[in-house]
């Protein structure tokens, strides 16, 4: 277990160094799409390292990132505070919020956290144009920094790296065995000595804290920002989406949905935009009827009754 | 008195919804996020008949209904009841039903918006009253004489008929209704049917005095959640009190701070809810 | 209350589930090393006052204590850690995870906090115990029942109990699974362990047990050795209704 464990972590590690080269190969629309499938890989690592164990089904994400990419912005455009200091404290004020949210939801059954988290972002949205129209003056948000594309995705890059090597840590300690026991039955869970609700807690806020991160990395990208743009419900549910079509069983199972779905998804928008909706509901479908445990639990599935064979 | 009023007229339709989501959710054990897609449809069909045909709203809950009745009977049969037949537990059955009706969600939104991306607006009876001395457009008070009605007679469905006490003690025990020789699969069918079925004709009633458009029916998801779990799961009685709660609490937010606020005043009495009474208001504490 | 030298003291127990009692004001004590036979008819309340003890409900009113100590209200995993294990009536293993995952499941967060080799070796030392040790990296799925019942007896054993609930842990096994079954638990009785069994199979209460409480209605009947207990007129009606009597 051990051996294979470091096996993967060295794959990890090459594979990231290949992926750092990629703004020297590509630039202008490859390089783009490299970055949104870079946002999106770093979104759906940190969102398996919660709801991969416990099967809760987060949609916080797109709330989180909200956040992330408001809180860059209102405080270099409003308040003059610099890049760093906003990205930094941004992801603190979403986990705080993911703390709240985890306290109130998480001691409960799993719908009332799906729920709770189903209209979280469009909740944010209204409360923040109704602050910033009241009290802020209705106008969007500049966020102007020197940034290129690659400055981004080398950032993004980063954060992945971070979000899998934790991931990678959390599979081997106590917590994660916690959260995979929670995930099996929870009855059970509680009658082996875990106290359910603290490790969920956690994981959750881990979660909060990479997606604000990512907002608030992804923010510059953008350099203008309506207040009412960053926070959506839709981002929410690709990255739903994308990590349980590669299959969230696994660390690096989101990668394997990322890549494919973000250049489908590209060239559905371009040349269907008006569908983008029913192919979201397409390929949810597909999930849930197709391939329940992803494209990785498909493979797997596959794998071990080709071994099965060879041993009968 | 004004928000008192315009309250509890809103209530009557949010009832209705929330009645829907329930005869789903606790006899069917369908957590069906797509619900709210329901209601838009049913808003949908009212609108289009109207102004194609100049169909009136009342009208078109006739065919609203058996539409939607046969519509979710269908749903149930062919993309629900797979789920609930290769689930071994409850816990996945559940994540299998929300992501499969968020699936559905997402297609019949796609689908509406094709056939009509705009704002459902019509103007339907819009002319105004006077009712306990505060002015209200008739087509909100009629809504709500029919939602009473619908919600009346389902009531006296699941309460004085066989097959409603059936439904009944399916929500009550799945198994032990099973024992004693009811049809579950059908039962729950059934329910699932009724419950899209009213809330369809909810939403041809709310698409008379509010104007809605093809990708809202997830704020009413919502909206009959947080009345589904404040009322307590399976509890008509309580989704009544519920419904009429987040009734005032959006029109007092509406109309003294913000009509942009009245989401997050829905979370608010929802965190309320999940802190205090997570069981119901009328809820036993189940240990 | 005070520690009277008992392992676990019940006090007044109760539980209602709306207007239904069942387990009503029961009493009794278990001292340590006994092995104690909770026995009753189908639907008495012996596996609400077993999910009494252990956490998984809360007691409406009465009070439970371990050595001395205050159990009753206490969240589940509390009461865990304090030293009380479990099985269940329905066998829960963890089906995702290996049998020695399950094992070690129950080694690391009680009352002993083992992790990494500890708790493996451990595990692997639970499972010898309950001779499973041949399937210790195998599935869930490949195992027969009574390996199920082993496998979760193991689990619990993983966390240094002092105090063993077994919830008709015998129930469901053909007469030679029964046999090792009996056997087994003949086994951590000799250990010294403290034991609370719930069963239907009397041959195992007779042989078993030091002491019985049989419980009907929710109410306690009768309390005493096996043979005395299971002659006792009463409790022969409460089973077998008054005709047979």
């Amino acid at each position: 277990m051990t051996a294979s464990g470091f096996q993967e972590l060295a794959i990890a590690a090459l594979l990231v160094v290949l992926a750092a080269f990629i703004p020297m190969l590509s630039d202008g629309y490859w390089l783009s799409i490299a970055v949104t499938a870079m946002m999106y890989i770093a979104l759906s690592t940190s969102w398996v390292l919660f709801s991969g164990p416990t099967h809760y089904i987060s949609l916080a994400s797109g709330a989180f990132f909200g956040v992330g990419g408001y809180l860059v912005a209102t405080g270099m455009s409003d308040y003059d505070l610099s890049f760093w200091l906003m990205a930094a404290a941004a992801p603190v004020v979403a986990t705080i919020l993911a703390a709240l949210i985890g306290l109130a939801t998480l001691r409960l059954s799993g719908v009332y956290f799906v729920i709770f988290t189903l209209g979280l972002a469009e909740m944010i949205r209204n409360i923040v144009s109704w602050v910033q129209n009241n009290f802020l003056g209705s106008r969007g948000l500049y966020v102007l920094t020197d940034f290129t594309e690659a400055h981004i995705y080398w950032m993004l890059l980063g954060i992945t790296a971070a979000v899998y090597l934790l991931g990678w840590f959390v599979n081997r300690s106590r917590i994660g065995f916690a959260l995979r026991i929670i995930g099996n039955d929870e009855t059970v869970a509680r009658h082996v000595g875990i106290n359910t609700a603290t490790p969920k807690v956690i994981l959750f806020m881990t979660t909060g804290f990479f997606a604000a991160l990512v907002g608030a990395v992804i923010a510059p990208r953008y350099s203008y920002i309506e207040p009412n743009q960053v926070f959506s419900p839709e981002l929410s549910f690709l990255v739903v989406i994308m990590a349980l079509l590669g299959g969230s069983g696994r660390l690096w199972g989101p990668v394997v949905g990322v890549i494919p779905f973000t250049l489908v998804w590209e060239f559905v928008a371009v040349q269907f935009p008006n569908q983008t909706t029913l192919f979201i509901g397409l390929v949810f479908l597909l999930i849930v009827y197709g391939l329940p445990h992803g494209v990785v639990g498909r493979l797997e599935q596959l794998a071990a009754s080709v071994r099965e064979r060879r041993n009968a | 008195m004004d928000i008192l009023v315009s309250g509890l007229l809103l209530a009557g339709t949010y009832a209705l919804m929330a009645m829907g989501l329930n005869l789903q959710y606790g006899v069917a054990r369908i957590m069906n996020l797509a619900n709210g897609e329901m209601l838009v449809l049913g808003a949908l069909a009212a609108f289009w008949l109207f102004v194609t045909y100049q169909v009136s709203p009342m009208l078109t809950l006739f065919i609203v209904a058996p539409v939607s009745f046969a519509g979710n009977w269908l749903i149930y049969r062919i993309f629900l009841r797979p789920l609930v037949r290769r689930s071994k537990s409850q816990g996945q059955l559940e994540v299998d039903s929300i992501l499969a009706t968020f699936g559905m969600s997402f297609a019949l939104v796609g689908i509406m918006v094709s056939i009509h991306g705009e704002y459902f607006t019509y103007k339907y009876l819009s002319e105004p009253i006077t009712l306990l001395g505060t002015t209200v457009a008739l087509n909100r008070f009629v809504a709500f004489l029919v939602a009473v009605l619908i919600a009346g007679a389902l009531y006296l469905w699941l309460n004085r008929t066989r097959p409603g006490v059936a439904v009944r003690a399916v929500a009550v025990d799945t198994e032990a209704a099973g024992l004693v020789g009811i049809n579950v699969p059908r039962i729950s069918a059934i329910a699932f049917a009724i419950g899209g079925a009213v809330t369809s004709v909810g939403g041809s009633l709310i698409s008379t005095f509010i104007t809605l458009d093809a990708s809202i029916g997830v704020i009413f998801t919502m909206k009959a959640l947080i009345i589904v779990i404040m009322g307590g799961v399976g509890d008509i009685r309580g989704a009544i009190v519920a419904a009429i709660i987040l009734g005032l609490v959006e029109t007092a937010v509406a109309t003294l701070i913000d009509p942009g606020l009245t989401l997050a005043a829905a979370y608010l009495i929802f965190l309320a809810v999940l802190l205090f009474r997570p069981q119901g208001i009328f809820g036993r504490r189940a240990t | 209350m005070r520690y009277s030298g008992a392992v676990l003291s019940v006090r007044g127990a109760t539980k209602r589930f709306g207007g239904l009692v069942a387990v009503d004001a029961l009493d009794f004590d278990v001292a340590e090393h006994q092995v104690m036979g909770l026995i009753g008819p189908n639907g008495s309340g012996k596996t609400t006052m077993m999910n009494l003890i252990s956490g998984a409900l809360q007691p409406t009113a009465g009070s439970i204590a371990l050595k001395g100590a205050r159990i009753s209200n206490l969240p589940a995993q509390e009461i865990t850690r304090r030293g009380v294990g479990r099985t269940f009536q329905l066998v829960r293993l963890l089906p995702s995870m290996s049998v020695l995952e399950n094992v070690i499941a129950g080694a690391v967060f009680g009352h002993r906090h083992r992790w990494g080799r500890e708790a493996e070796d451990h595990a692997h030392r639970m499972l010898e115990r309950v001779g499973l040790e041949a399937m210790a990296f195998a599935p869930i799925s490949a195992l027969t029942y009574i390996d199920q019942k082993r496998l979760e007896l193991a689990r619990v054993l993983a966390g240094d109990p002092e105090l063993l609930l077994l919830d008709e842990w015998l129930a469901g096994l053909n007469p030679t699974e029964l046999e090792t079954g009996i056997e087994l638990i003949h086994d951590l009785r000799g250990e010294g362990r403290t034991i609370i069994l719930v069963e239907h199979v009397m041959d195992a209460i007779r042989s078993l047990c030091d002491n019985c409480v049989v419980m009907s209605s929710g109410k306690k009947i009768a309390e005493g050795n096996p043979a005395d207990v299971l002659a006792d007129r009463e409790v022969v009606r409460a089973y077998l209704g008054d005709e047979d009597a």
